[in-house]
């Protein structure tokens, strides 16, 4: 089980990173070619940072649009990042330089009660998915499962803090021995195995399915481009040709 | 009027039930095989027209950022469902923005994805949102396709900056190069690209309409306002849409235009060559296109020896202008450095105003009451002056200097959040007159409540888009067609002339300001 479990995690890191990574260099490679910021836009580019800095932490854009789907889509991802910040101790050892900040009391008190603000807001997210005309419209399967998907992890580590807590100095010893290639075995607890499972799963679909709007934020070029198109000639390297064949 | 009903003024805001397909069956006319190949377009659908669309596909996924990272990132989250006024106006779920670019979407995911291609191979590619490529999904493409403005509305409420008006664009290029291309964009840029303006009309009769205004003005209020055409060594270049030279009411803008000009003792040209604002080639998605028609303010730019150019009153146009003029036909470095390259016209005003150079009666104009409807194209693809929103204050400061009676229309229908007056980026055809129709009406109901609140009896405008639709499509809802006018007309009629035989009765208006 140690073993299928470490291999499991092995690939699904993999996938996760030269997914994503590959995504990345892709949208990076690709010119735009035009000047489209949706204006009014930051005429600087420390402007651009700001207004990219509101979309990420404070999804302004979606708070425009729609309260409720701002306030669960917020509470969501807010409670995921505190609650990955709780799990970093499981994967740090106690002498890294790191081991004060991330069992600070208030990151784990923080990190465990997100938790409930994470559930919140996914169930939230998906009544929307059923209730909303528009959006059941635009919904597919895999837009409820991804939902589900999450649910899942979120309730059975939920499960695992407040009611059947399993072995978490094994745990960390699987996980620590993993960055080591050495491997350790792991508890067979049903609730962490389905948890584990779980989060590979998310990690080999995140390149392949819409979790790509994590990376794909910061390459929009409505939201990443300065204004300034009168001041600084916008030019793309496929469309240096045409300025050549002009003479 | 028309065999479809006319839907009843509501009171904003209003976000509609879903009813499937309302909308499917509009369908506008299909470029001749003529117009085709004159763009360089296939004249009609091509064999193996699948493999060639998803071809092109790839072509620009790897040429525009913006297709690739648009076509991902999507998560449904629905803050754009209720955004599009041809959604507001119809209630056909595909007028949803998301729902209209998964209409690309499907087919990039079954095609060109790893789920796709697998879910696909299942035989349930539904499952992850893909979808077969056949005719029937090619005839939604033209429909739904041809009935996006482009306006970038659904782009400011995505938490993502996903603009639907890139996927159309892209969808348009991508049905051109297979052969499917709608007659009303590729006619006009065809005819701008070897006549010089969207109407067809040559240099002759353009000198013999500018002409005639001269006299018309001339009569009007006894002074000599020159309308110069093709005037070498000036300094100012005006590229106005062509729509001014004779529509209405946009060539009351003109007027205004040229007495700005006049007062400010400027010297300018028109051009036969760029006779024409608008780039239609930005509608299709065709960078070439759009670069061609760019050039043409280039040569002529070069030609008459111009320091300045300015823009007139047209929204789409600007945003080629503001946005991209510099891109596909700079560099300006052989203009003057002073001013920005191109300038709008309310710029030039407005700067004028800020020196105190243009002195106003603003009493000329107080048989009415103003509204101000932001272009989609201005508000929300470009700038005016220094700072950001510089498009919104700067139309009302001019307005403002005109007039003495402004009134706004609701906050979440102006500025960033303006509606498109429902004839943009291509829709302007009669054979599009119903989803004219159902798109204007979120306009009208917003322009409704201040005409029965606040006592509003005309909207203002800065393109000529906005302007031909709504003198179309006003009476559909009972106003009337001459409701809409140009900013350039309240300028216009309120200016005082200094060289005018009454000018003295200047002295005790003039310092209203």
């Amino acid at each position: 089980m140690s073993a299928l479990f470490a291999g499991i995690f092995y690939i699904a890191a993999l996938i996760f990173v030269v997914g994503v990574g590959r995504k990345i260099m892709l949208y990076a490679r690709t010119p735009a070619p035009l000047k489209i910021p949706t204006t009014p836009a930051p005429v600087t580019q420390t402007g651009v940072v700001l207004r990219m800095a509101r979309e990420v932490v404070l999804f302004s854009s979606l708070f425009k649009s729609n309260k409720w789907t701002w306030v669960f889509g917020w509470m969501f991802h807010v409670g995921l990042l505190l609650a990955f910040f709780r799990h970093l101790r499981y994967a740090i050892s106690p002498n890294s330089f790191l081991w004060p900040i991330v069992s600070f009391d208030l990151i784990q008190a923080f990190g465990k009660y997100a938790g409930f603000a994470m559930l919140a807001g996914l169930g939230g997210l998906l009544a929307r998915r059923f209730l909303v005309d528009r959006v059941r419209y635009i919904s597919a399967p895999s837009d409820y499962l991804m939902l589900v998907l999450l649910l899942g992890i979120g309730g059975s580590g939920m499960l695992m803090s407040f009611v059947a807590h399993p072995d978490i100095i094994m745990l960390k010893e699987f996980v620590l021995g993993l960055f080591f290639f050495d491997l350790q075995p792991l508890p067979t607890d049903g609730l962490l195995l389905v948890h584990l499972s779980l989060v590979a799963l998310l990690m080999i679909i995140f390149p392949i399915s819409k979790l790509l709007h994590a990376p794909g934020l910061f390459f929009s070029p409505s939201r990443n481009q300065v204004d300034n198109p009168r001041e600084k000639r916008h030019l793309a390297p496929w469309a240096t040709k045409f300025d050549a064949d002009q003479g | 009027m028309a065999e479809y009903e006319i839907p009843e003024l509501r009171n904003i805001p209003i976000i509609p039930k879903v009813e499937v397909g309302t909308m499917a069956h509009i369908k506008s006319f299909m470029a001749k095989e003529s117009m085709q190949t004159a763009l360089g377009f296939p004249g009609e659908l091509v064999d193996d027209w699948e493999e060639k669309l998803l071809d092109k596909m790839d072509d620009l996924r790897g040429r525009y950022r913006s297709l690739q990272v648009y076509l991902d990132s999507c998560v449904k989250c629905g803050a754009c469902t209720d955004k599009c006024h041809y959604f507001i106006g119809t209630g056909d779920p595909k007028n949803m923005p998301v729902a209209r670019q998964d209409l690309m979407r499907k087919v990039y995911r079954r095609y060109r994805t790893f789920a796709g291609k697998f879910f696909g191979k299942l035989g349930i590619p539904g499952f992850v949102g893909a979808a077969e490529l056949n005719k029937d999904v090619l005839d939604e493409w033209y429909s739904y396709f041809h009935q996006c403005s482009q306006c970038r509305r659904c782009s400011v409420y995505c938490p993502y900056g996903i603009d639907t008006a890139e996927i159309s664009m892209a969808a348009r290029e991508m049905m051109d190069s297979i052969g499917v291309g709608q007659k009303y964009c590729n006619e006009i840029v065809g005819k701008a690209q070897t006549i010089g303006n969207n109407l067809g009309l040559p240099e002759r009769a353009l000198a013999d309409t500018l002409e005639g205004l001269e006299e018309e003005v001339e009569e009007d209020i006894g002074v000599a306002v020159k309308f110069p055409l093709d005037q070498k060594g000036v300094d100012i270049l005006l590229v106005a849409p062509s729509a001014d030279f004779f529509a209405e009411p946009h060539v009351d803008g003109l007027i205004g235009y040229a007495k700005v000009f006049h007062e400010a003792g400027a010297s300018w040209t028109l051009s036969s060559h760029a006779s024409e604002a608008a780039n239609f080639g930005m509608f299709i998605g065709s960078y070439e296109n759009m670069r061609i028609l760019s050039q043409r303010v280039r040569k002529a730019a070069l030609d008459l020896g111009v320091k300045r150019i300015i823009f007139g009153e047209c929204g789409h146009a600007w945003r080629v202008a503001y946005s991209f003029l510099n891109t596909l036909a700079g560099p300006w470095d052989f203009m003057d450095p002073k001013y920005p390259v191109p300038q709008h016209i309310c710029e030039y005003t407005y700067d004028l105003i800020q020196q105190d150079k243009l002195k106003f009666d603003k009493s000329e104009n107080d048989h009415m009451t103003i509204t101000f409807h932001d272009s989609c194209n201005v508000a929300r693809a470009s700038r005016m002056g220094n700072k950001p929103g510089g498009q919104f204050d700067i139309p009302r400061a001019v307005i403002k200097a005109a007039c003495n009676n402004y009134v706004d229309m609701p906050e979440d229908t102006i500025k960033e959040a303006t509606f498109c007056c429902g004839g943009g980026g291509g829709i302007l055809t009669d054979d599009l007159m119903e989803i004219r129709v159902k798109g204007a009406q979120p306009r009208m109901e917003a322009y409704n409540q201040v005409v029965k609140e606040r006592g509003v009896t005309n909207l203002a405008a800065i393109c000529a888009i906005c302007k031909a639709q709504f003198s179309k499509v006003l009476p559909y809802y009972g106003f009337g067609m001459t409701d809409i006018i140009s900013v350039h007309q309240l300028v216009g009629d309120a200016l005082l002339l200094s060289d005018a035989a009454d000018s003295n009765d200047a002295e005790d208006v003039g310092g209203e300001e």
